[in-house]
């Protein structure tokens, strides 16, 4: 994916969350947004999922523009995948009701079909076993599986994750991790917010760090993470690293 | 022990609590007197039923609507639920009754006391429902309605798919209970003089001076019709509940 962004500007009610916001990433498969929170990432992702539009700036992948008008939006929408920190699912249909729901409700497949195409994943990700259960019989790991399945199964360009391990315990993120890591093995293209800043080096092809509204930082993992000379940035990632 | 035991156990304390209280009180019982105007009770009970069964429903849709208005981000549709919940929840039902039908609807010409004695009690009722529905929409998570705008659902799909199926979860108890009172404040529409249940144990009370024989089959029947609904309400909760 090439994302282009220019001049974004976002605010809620007076504060200024996204000012001036700058990127041009070149053509990458997966870009790691981290900074401070508050910064501005979470509104970025918004963004850039179709979920909110932007006061001013434009947002472009791959050269087309991402409209600002809803129905548009809407379309848009259905051809990515976006998963949040936490209730991301239904609680009161099972996993597989849940992965089958945009299947059936939006891409207008018969049920059998989307069965049939939710079966491989499932298996793949040492899910099926599970796909009875509703959430609430289910860890905090494979229901944020589950939602990361939900959001690959329609067969999206592209994925946005937005802190999916955060609410986990260490060993929840390992499982949640190993997916997001399997899917980039894969040449599934994504944008990730995350604090996780190893796993950022691994599987980012660009990171950029977001904060006061900007993009302070961009580039390949090592020289943001390890060797940024920008001072905000550097001081940010020496209090978080060990 | 098992709790259907349990509960006679309890319900038979409590009856022989009563029996011994009303042994002491040296009353003369009539129950024959009372028996006479059975036909009376009935058809009394009769209404009610009818007039609870018709508020329910109209009460019901008024609160659905008053919700919306509630959660409108055009002010003065807000302000239009807001002043009407909060009218109507803060004056007594015996208040809104008697200025609803002697006042207003005798200004706009609405004379038949059932319908207007319907509206009136699905209307206060209504204002219930409305903060029972806003709040179970609210305590619905922001990131449900976000996730079904992702996955690309529409409005209409987004609220019939993802957001009633828990709102309905999580306010059926609350609404439930409303419809317990409803059924019970019912009994209020016999100020203005429809003839349903509680009017007609209080004329089959005048004509036999029997006070406790005319008003314990009025508990009794009002029991038959919310114990059921208890009933009922509590095993929807368990069929719907989130937990296989």
């Amino acid at each position: 994916m090439n994302l282009e962004i220019s001049g974004l500007v976002q605010r809620y009610g007076t504060a200024t969350v996204l000012d001036g916001l700058e990127l041009h990433t070149g053509d990458i498969r997966s870009l790691v947004l981290v900074g401070p929170s508050g910064g501005g990432k979470s509104t970025l992702l918004r963004i850039l999922a179709g979920l909110d539009v932007p006061v001013a700036g434009s947002v472009a992948f791959d050269g087309v523009a991402l409209s600002r008008n809803e129905p548009s939006l809407r379309a848009y929408r259905r051809t990515v995948g976006t998963g949040f920190q936490a209730y991301n699912l239904c609680p009161h249909l099972t996993a597989m009701e849940n992965l089958l729901l945009p299947l059936v409700h939006v891409h207008g497949l018969s049920e059998s079909e989307a069965r049939a195409r939710v079966r491989e994943p499932l298996e793949r990700f040492g899910l099926a076993t599970h796909a009875h259960k509703r959430p609430s019989e289910l860890s905090g790991g494979q229901k944020q599986r589950i939602a990361i399945l939900r959001a690959l199964v329609v067969q999206p360009k592209r994925l946005f994750l937005d802190e999916p391990t955060s609410a986990l315990d260490p060993e929840m993120t390992a499982e949640v991790l190993e997916m997001i890591g399997e899917l980039k093995h894969l040449g599934t293209q994504f944008v990730l917010v995350t604090h996780e800043m190893g796993f950022a080096r691994r599987v980012a092809d660009r990171v950029a760090f977001i904060g006061d509204g900007r993009v302070l930082a961009h580039g390949p993992p090592a020289e943001i993470i390890d060797r940024c000379n920008v001072p905000r940035v550097r001081s940010f990632f020496a209090r978080i690293l060990p | 022990m098992p709790r259907w035991l349990a509960h006679t156990i309890v319900v038979a304390l409590f009856a022989a609590l009563i029996a011994l209280a009303f042994s002491r009180v040296n009353y003369a019982w009539n129950w024959a007197g009372v028996w006479e105007y059975r036909q009376k009770l009935l058809q009394g009970f009769g209404v009610t039923v009818a007039l609870s069964l018709t508020s329910l429903i109209v009460s019901t849709l008024i609160g659905m609507l008053a919700a919306l208005l509630l959660g409108s981000k055009n002010t003065l549709l807000e302000a239009v639920g807001r002043v009407y919940v909060e009218l109507i929840r803060g004056t007594p039902l015996l208040v809104q009754l008697l200025i609803g039908f002697y006042v207003v609807a005798s200004a706009v010409g609405l004379e038949n006391r059932y319908v207007v004695g319907v509206l009136l009690l699905s209307l206060f009722s209504g204002a219930y429902m409305a903060e029972i529905f806003r709040g179970g929409l609210a305590a619905i998570p922001q990131t449900q309605r976000d996730s079904a705008r992702a996955i690309g659902l529409t409005p209409w799909q987004s609220f019939r798919l993802v957001i009633l199926p828990q709102a309905v979860r999580l306010v059926l108890p609350a609404v439930a209970g409303q419809f317990v009172s409803l059924i019970k404040d019912s009994s209020l529409l016999s100020v203005i003089a429809v003839s349903e249940f509680t009017l007609a144990a209080q004329e089959v009370n005048s004509f036999t001076y029997s006070t406790l024989e005319s008003y314990l089959p009025l508990a009794a029947g009002y029991l038959m019709l919310t114990l059921p609904l208890s009933a009922v309400s509590r095993l929807l909760e368990r069929r719907y509940r989130y937990e296989a």
